[in-house]
């Protein structure tokens, strides 16, 4: 009987070594270990045993039948680990293959300098404040102490639609429109970025152009705060370290008027060929509101004094992202827009 | 405006080089284009050719012995007048011209130890050039001195500053008003002007008549002179010209110019003996009335122009140009001057009209009634001493104007609160003496040489300024005048103080870029000007253009009435350069003329064509249904989810869309937008394109965003697939199932769209995945099969759908 269940596991064990798979060790414990299984048969045939050799054909029974079992679950770890192995082989994939992903978008060079000048003076509570690109004359010349005939209007070319309407030559023409709506006479601090049109165009115009212009108005503004403005507006887009010149000029809405430049940024002063030697460039124009436009749209030049400054936009646009050529601001090249796809860098002050 | 160094020195000492005066002017508010020498050339010496032989190897070169006084130098010259016995200009060696450097050298074998020089080799402008210079050398005078500076014998030793003058300062159109401006810059005295003649006893006012027709001349003055003798005038007078960039002519001729410089004030002289009514007058030309002008070209004018007529028919353009009839020629004697002053408005109109000229450039921009005088006087002057004129006694005088100082006041208070600092009122009264201003205190001359304590009780002064400064009227002028010659760099800049408040701008605008930007698009800039033809492409509707009236180029001659054209012109571009990705957007303006009104709108306008989808497996084209997605983003962002729909309506779409693949996108059945898309004739390839009015769009209430419960109960989810006609959309199915489905319906969503094998010809087949679902309890599966039956009943009465089997 010892020898008949000794050859049964030798046979047995044989067999489980032999398996190939998961299936054939199955069949495997079924066939010895199942209801039906030899040695269960062998258990099952215990009755006839004497009652001597019962408790010892018995323990040896289950002896083998756990070393059986071990065996199978051993072997179907061994199993379970070599699948799991196969399957990870199977899904390897190259990871440097390109990502899906919808295209990156961008933001024009243009509206993000309008963005970064917007938020500035948003910070420093001043509005935002919009007007029409087909404006009258009424609002671009007129009400900015610009009578028809005036000289000044050579200083810019003009499209006209009719002879009272027109495509606007500055952006100061909201100026009026922003006096006009304030009723009640509140301090005024706007901006008015936007697109302004003249009859120019050549390597350096364009006769679509973007401009900013500021507007302050309430009791005792004086050029020291129109000094100081501008101090912090060119000093945060172009360079903490530059300083301005007023240099005086001309313009009909403004008295006295003074054009600003600033402290060459590519020389810092020394002279190159960017300032043309002089160390200075020409950045914005300002002045004093002429009490005549103050006059003409419902505040009194004797209570009400302000400031009012404008400037080009394209050409801050190509100071700071190194544009050499305006054309290419409105060329729309998708591989010149792509560029301006990220953050630009910040001066964060750190606390 | 040119001014020549040499020509204000007349008037005022000088002794800062012609770059620190173009510095100094630019810092007082003068900016200037160039500043140097007028002939810039150097190295230069008059000599006298004593000898002259052909170059043995060349048919015309000669061979020369010049004396320069010092030396006598072989020189090789190829000019055709070069002769023996002839003054030269010597450049020698080493000389820098504009255009060369000279150097020692063999020429043919011949030693050449410099150059003769014409005038253009030393660059004078070509319209200077006359005589034998056109195809030779310079012939100098026989008295010209061997040795001597040649630049410096003909008067064109000079420096000139070109400047670029600002609207308001005519008065710097002349060289007394620089004078004033360097006296005032420099505190320097300006010398007076030297007006002296001898006049005759006739009386002119008796024999001459000046007539003013109309209300635009207010100074209208005449003054004659007999028996000039008509010749080349001095070589001071015609260097000063040059270098002022006024062509000589002869002594007569250049009087009038030279005094128009001088003064500022245009002059006409006429042949007197070619006015024969004995009177000139002043009026507004009638309509179509023409003019023979100097120039020789008869002009049609109109009554908006002013005319100078002998009393019977036009003679002159007034304040452009003189008549042809009535001019100065070699054989004249007998000259009437007039100086007039016409309103500058009128001038600038028929100048802009016609043609503009050193004397229109003065009127428009206002004079001085004293100088019209005092131009008079001087030309008489000169006339008297370089043409030997006979002045005849009086003046034939028309004068309206105001001639005495304007008398404007201030206060200190006004000065410092405008500009922001405090200044000494000596240093303010030190700024209009300088100008040459005069100060009063309580009726009071001012001296100039009161103290800071004298003033200290002394708040407000009259300031006489006088005609001459057109562009002072109002105290701040004057302010502007203190900030200029005190110099404003000691201002601390400050910032306003005034209220904190938050500032505001338009962030819907903002977050709608930064939504597209994000959707992967790129933005644009594109100009709003486009051919008539193209702008209202993709637009359908009753607006007229808007045109300009007076454009630059036909290509851009009308304001575009939708971005698409403008979008689709970049588009060309791009695909021009190999870039066939694009997926662009842009916010801006479009216009239109409606009912005699103009107006504008902001749209957002996207085009998309070629990949969108990046990665392998992924790289499929642009569909419809991308730019779809697009335009449903922003609406759903904007809040409009649920509430927008596409119209389909093939017979009102734009001609630029294909009608297959377009839509008009309606919020609330209001349209406020198109999507589709370009038509195959425009473009054969696939080209999607969405437009968007936002100012209709933004005009929409928008619910305000808010939590809402979500539901703890299961939700039930049933497919349904139906066969229908192929036509039918897919929006009206769905449309209807929501509508049959009942509160319990929550969600719809198309999963499939068939068509083919297995499916009728002229069908197709919708698949939906429905969701259900209640916020207070569980469905039941009886409740939602009842829905589902209901939906597949109505749907197949409204649309005879079918169940897929």
């Amino acid at each position: 009987m010892k020898e008949q269940i000794e050859s049964m596991k030798q046979k047995a064990m044989e067999q489980i070594a032999k398996s190939e798979n998961a299936q054939a060790l199955n069949d495997v414990r079924v066939q010895y270990l199942g209801k039906k299984g030899e040695l269960t048969a062998v258990l099952r045939g215990m009755g006839a045993l004497s009652a001597e050799e019962r408790p010892i054909i018995g323990s040896l029974v289950n002896v083998v039948k756990e070393e059986l079992e071990t065996r199978i679950k051993e072997k179907e770890a061994q199993f379970a680990k070599e699948e799991l192995e196969r399957r990870l082989k199977e899904e390897k994939i190259d990871v440097t293959l390109p990502s899906s992903k919808i295209r990156r978008g961008s933001k024009h060079p243009l509206n993000r300098i309008i963005e970064e000048v917007e938020d500035l003076f948003v910070s420093m509570g001043y509005d935002v404040a919009e007007g029409p690109e087909l404006e009258t004359d009424e609002y671009c010349f007129e009400r900015l102490n610009l009578p028809k005939g005036h000289p000044a209007r050579d200083m810019q070319d003009t499209f006209y639609i009719t002879t009272e309407y027109l495509l606007r030559t500055q952006t100061s023409a909201v100026q009026a429109r922003v006096m006009m709506a304030n009723e009640e006479k509140n301090p005024i601090r706007v901006i008015v970025p936007g697109k302004t049109y003249r009859r120019d165009d050549d390597a350096t115009h364009s006769h679509q152009f973007n401009q900013v212009e500021g507007l302050v108005v309430d009791k005792n503004i004086s050029l020291a705060d129109l000094k100081g403005t501008l101090e912090v507006f060119v000093r945060k887009m172009l360079g903490e370290d530059l300083d301005l010149r007023f240099r005086p000029s001309y313009f009909p809405f403004t008295e006295p008027s003074y054009e600003v430049d600033v402290t060459c940024f590519k020389c810092k002063g020394k002279g190159c060929n960017l300032c043309k030697q002089t160390g200075w460039i020409e950045v914005l124009g300002s002045g004093i509101v002429h009490p005549n436009v103050l006059k003409m749209n419902g505040y009194d030049p004797e209570k009400y004094s302000g400031f009012a400054f404008g400037t080009g936009l394209d050409r801050l646009a190509m100071f700071k992202y190194g544009i050499t050529d305006i054309r290419l601001l409105y060329q729309n090249d998708v591989r010149f827009l792509e560029q301006f796809d990220r953050k630009d860098e910040e001066n964060e002050i750190k606390y | 405006m040119k001014l020549s160094i040499n020509f204000v020195k007349e008037y005022l000492d000088l002794d800062q080089d012609v770059k620190q005066i173009a510095e100094d002017m630019t810092k007082a508010g003068n900016e200037y284009d160039e500043a140097g020498p007028l002939l810039p050339a150097s190295k230069l010496t008059i000599g006298k050719v004593i000898d002259c032989k052909m170059h043995p190897d060349s048919d015309h070169l000669h061979v020369c012995k010049v004396d320069i006084g010092t030396e006598v130098l072989n020189i090789v010259c190829g000019a055709p007048n070069v002769r023996t016995g002839l003054k030269v200009i010597v450049a020698l060696d080493g000389a820098v011209l504009p255009e060369k450097t000279i150097k020692r050298g063999i020429i043919r074998g011949q030693e050449s130890n410099g150059m003769l020089c014409s005038m253009s080799e030393l660059g004078l402008e070509h319209k200077f050039i006359e005589g034998p210079d056109k195809t030779g050398i310079h012939e100098l005078p026989e008295d010209a001195p061997i040795g001597g500076d040649p630049l410096a014998y003909m008067k064109l030793k000079d420096d000139v500053i070109d400047f670029d003058l600002t609207a308001n300062r005519g008065d710097l159109l002349s060289i007394l008003g620089m004078a004033y401006e360097l006296g005032a810059i420099y505190d320097k005295q300006v010398k007076p002007m030297n007006v002296s003649y001898q006049e005759n006893d006739e009386d002119l006012s008796k024999t001459f008549q000046v007539k003013v027709g109309t209300e635009n001349c207010k100074i209208f003055l005449a003054k004659k002179v007999k028996n000039v003798q008509i010749k080349e005038s001095p070589d001071y007078i015609k260097a000063r010209l040059i270098a002022s960039g006024i062509r000589p002519i002869n002594n007569v001729v250049d009087i009038s110019n030279y005094v128009m410089l001088e003064t500022g004030q245009p002059l006409h002289f006429y042949d007197a003996d070619t006015l024969p009514n004995g009177m000139i007058e002043a009026r507004m030309a009638k309509p179509g009335e023409t003019v023979k002008t100097l120039d020789g070209i008869e002009r049609t004018l109109t009554d908006e122009d002013i005319v100078i007529s002998d009393g019977k028919r036009a003679i002159g353009l007034a304040g452009v140009m003189g008549g042809y009839d009535t001019e100065i020629t070699e054989n004249t004697k007998n000259i009437l001057i007039e100086a007039a002053i016409f309103d500058p408005i009128k001038i600038r109109k028929t100048a802009k009209a016609l043609l503009r000229s050193e004397a229109s450039n003065r009127f428009e921009k206002g004079l001085d009634p004293n100088r019209t005088y005092l131009a008079i006087e001087r030309s008489c002057h000169l006339l008297q001493e370089l043409a030997g004129a006979e002045v005849v006694g009086k003046m034939a005088i028309y004068d309206k104007t105001e001639k005495a100082d304007k008398a404007i006041d201030i206060t200190f208070e006004n000065i410092n609160r405008i500009l922001g600092m405090e200044i000494p009122k000596v240093a303010v009264l030190d700024v209009f003496r300088k100008l040459g201003f005069t100060c009063e205190i309580n009726k009071k001359k001012v001296t100039f040489q009161e103290k800071e304590e004298d003033l200290a009780t002394v708040e407000k002064i009259t300031v006489l300024v006088p005609r001459r400064r057109v562009d002072i009227s109002i105290k701040e002028d004057l302010i502007e005048e203190v900030g200029r010659i005190y110099g404003v760099d000691n201002i601390v800049g400050k910032l306003p103080s005034v209220p904190i408040k938050p500032g505001s701008y338009n962030k819907t605008m903002r977050q709608i870029r930064n939504k597209m930007v994000d959707l992967g698009l790129n933005e644009t800039l594109s100009y709003i000007l486009v051919n008539d033809k193209e702008a209202k492409m993709g637009t359908k509707d009753d607006t007229e253009l808007v045109r300009l009236l007076d454009p630059m180029t036909e290509e851009r001659n009308t304001l575009r009435h939708s971005i698409i054209p403008s979008l689709y012109k970049i588009y060309e571009y791009n695909q021009a350069r190999n870039n066939y990705d694009i997926s662009i957007f842009e916010i801006g303006k479009s216009f239109y003329k409606k009912d005699e009104e103009y107006g504008e709108e902001n749209m957002l306008t996207c085009l998309m064509t070629g990949r969108y989808y990046l990665g392998i497996g992924q790289n499929q084209e642009v569909n419809f249904y991308v730019i779809k997605g697009i335009a449903e983003e922003i609406l759903d962002y904007l809040g409009f989810a649920e509430r927008y729909r596409l119209k389909v309506d093939p017979e009102n779409m734009p001609e630029a869309f294909h009608p297959g693949q377009s839509a008009f996108i309606s919020v609330n059945n209001d349209i406020v937008g198109v999507i589709g898309r370009l038509h195959p004739s425009i473009c054969k390839e696939a080209v999607y394109v969405m437009e968007i009015n936002l100012d209709h769009l933004l005009a929409k209430k928008v619910s305000k965003m808010k939590y809402k419960e979500i539901s703890k109960y299961p939700t039930i989810k049933k497919d349904l697939a139906i066969v229908v006609d192929r036509d039918m959309i897919s929006q009206d199915i769905e449309m209807q199932i929501k509508k049959s489905g009942g509160s319990s319906l929550e969600k719809i969503e198309v999963f499939d769209q068939y068509m083919g094998k297995g499916i009728e010809e002229g069908k197709k087949s919708l698949a939906y995945s429905l969701t259900f679902g209640k916020d207070d309890r569980t469905l039941t599966d009886e409740e939602v099969n009842a829905s589902l039956e209901k939906i597949i009943l109505d749907l197949g009465k409204k649309f005879k759908a079918e169940l897929r089997k």
